[in-house]
């Protein structure tokens, strides 16, 4: 599926859903769902900084296409990152570069945007695309 | 607490009549900063509509005016913290500018190799980093002084602390994270037996503790204004005035100068010599302003209500069996930092905040005091004069809904 439609499928979930509550419990949800990152991954190195809550991640480069895995103590950022994976994984370094978040407003989480919050959704954002930079230019050097 | 006027307070607070996701405001971040009585906005706006001057500068009707506002504020402040003279009292930008200050001039004016600065495990960054900068300009080292697991500073080992190396002793007066009131006469006791002086942080302690300097006898007490119910950016220092006088300038510009020449300058005298710059003197008279309000309540009345909503968060939250409190030293301020069992205290925050009930998530700007519990931050509520027992209720129920919806 183009990431554009992931992103379409995302806002259709959360329009099903009521209060902030019902989305976050969805969120809790998925980040308890989420597939934990390998412990190899779980340390220093794979830390994204700037964040009150911890959140590791990494991305393979298989047949042209990254995949990513993450894991965060904290459970609501554990879903975020969760939403995340689901729309950049399985997708090109250039297709995950040229792609617009608009879905981030569309489902109310645009606070989570702020820096203020601290949570890692941007920082988060742009290690993702750090990967996909690091990996495309790997590619065009081989 | 039946006489205390809880309602006219909560009236004289503004910003405390809303609702946010339309639930009432409950804010239980005032260790953060505090709100402002309207007494205070509106003096800040008056000055900045009616007498808005350079202080110190020009001979002008208004200038006149409100140099005379600002010096009066600073003897409000002097009065405060019970100060024998105001030269004694600088306004600075803050608790960071005040320690900043003291570090800086007597790193310049004292420190040389070897020497040793005593700090504790509770300092918050502010009371760490400025010694830490000044300690690597002038090859000293910090020594820090342990605390207990209940969040008590360890006085025996502070005592071995000491040797003809000390120079310095800063320590705050109440841990912004664990609500702990330090024994800090006794602290100072203890510094000045080895003839060494102490700078408090009272960032946390002024606005919960009765101060007074002189019965402390510390060397420095210093605060800022806008956790104490005042504007932000602005702050003070207090120095005993052999100390004032003996380091050198902090900063370097006007007001603070006597006479200048492109081959020698010479400073003005207390208290002008620490304030370079067109002050924030809004700031300060609008400090006094808050100052005044306090006083007019009654302190010694804040202080009782604030340790009976102590006394009633502190049994209330013990009911929770989830929750893990750090500090819980028998002399605290109405301040708890606490963990839900297996819960991110980010998360935690995230969920209250629906609520309505605003608290402080994270490390708190105290990094080693979280390695010392092993831990990667907790949940602060901290009280004031216009927090209730309802907000605290709250402030419970709240918790309770996260533990349900993480189960």
């Amino acid at each position: 599926m183009e990431i554009i439609d992931i992103q379409k499928e995302i806002v259709e979930e959360f329009a099903g859903l009521g209060e902030w509550m019902e989305r976050y419990n969805y969120l809790i949800d998925l980040g308890k769902s989420l597939p934990l990152i390998d412990q190899a991954y779980r340390n220093d190195e794979y830390l994204i900084r700037g964040c009150q809550s911890r959140v590791w991640l990494n991305a393979d480069l298989r047949e042209g296409k990254i995949y990513y895995t993450a894991d965060s103590d904290a459970i609501i950022t554990k879903g975020i990152a969760s939403l995340m994976i689901r729309i950049f994984t399985g997708h090109t370094p250039d297709e995950i570069l040229n792609t617009d978040l608009g879905f981030i407003e569309e489902i109310g989480l645009k606070e989570h945007l702020s820096p203020t919050r601290s949570n890692g959704l941007v920082s988060m954002i742009n290690q993702m695309r750090y990967y996909a930079m690091a990996y495309k230019a790997k590619q065009q050097n081989l | 607490m039946n006489d205390f006027p809880i309602e006219q307070i909560r009236k004289d607070f503004p910003i405390l009549d809303q609702l946010v996701y339309g639930k009432p405001l409950a804010y239980l971040d005032n260790g953060a900063t505090t709100q402002k009585p309207l007494r205070m906005i509106e003096a800040v706006n008056r000055l900045h509509r009616e007498q808005n001057a350079s202080v110190h500068r020009s001979v002008s009707f208004l200038s006149d005016k409100i140099t005379q506002a600002y010096e009066e504020a600073r003897t409000t402040v002097q009065k405060f913290i019970g100060a024998s003279k105001s030269l004694q009292i600088i306004f600075t930008s803050g608790t960071t500018g005040s320690i900043n200050l003291v570090a800086f001039s007597f790193g310049e004016g004292i420190l040389e190799p070897g020497d040793e600065i005593i700090i504790s495990t509770m300092e918050h960054h502010s009371n760490i980093v400025p010694w830490q900068m000044v300690c690597e300009r002038h090859g000293a080292r910090l020594r820090i002084i342990p605390i207990t697991d209940e969040g008590d500073l360890d006085l025996d080992a502070y005592q071995n602390l000491f040797s003809d190396r000390t120079r310095m002793v800063a320590v705050t007066h109440v841990s912004n994270v664990l609500g702990t009131i330090n024994p800090v006469k006794e602290i100072v006791q203890i510094a000045h037996s080895h003839r060494v002086p102490i700078l408090l942080d009272g960032a946390q302690g002024v606005q919960h503790e009765p101060v007074n300097v002189v019965d402390l006898d510390c060397d420095f007490y210093v605060f800022s204004g806008h956790k104490i119910y005042g504007p932000t950016g602005i702050g003070i220092l207090y120095g005993k005035e052999e100390w004032l006088e003996r380091l050198p300038p902090y900063q370097g510009g006007g007001d603070m100068i006597d006479r200048v020449t492109f081959e020698k300058t010479t400073y003005n005298g207390l208290p002008f010599k620490f304030e370079a710059g067109t002050t924030n003197f809004i700031g300060a008279i609008g400090l006094a302003e808050s100052l005044n309000y306090l006083t007019g309540i009654g302190l010694d009345k804040i202080i009782r209500y604030e340790h009976e909503l102590r006394d009633y968060a502190t049994q209330k939250l013990s009911g929770i069996k989830q929750l893990r409190m750090y500090g819980t030293s028998a002399e605290k301020a109405a301040i708890f930092s606490f963990v839900l069992e297996g819960i991110h205290p980010f998360d935690t925050g995230m969920i209250i905040d629906k609520f309505g009930v605003a608290v402080r998530t994270g490390t708190h700007c105290t990094m080693p005091l979280m390695q010392r519990f092993g831990i990667e931050g907790t949940v602060r509520a901290s009280l004031c004069l216009y927090n209730t027992t309802d907000e605290i209720d709250r402030l419970h129920d709240a918790l309770n809904s996260v533990i349900d919806l993480m189960a």
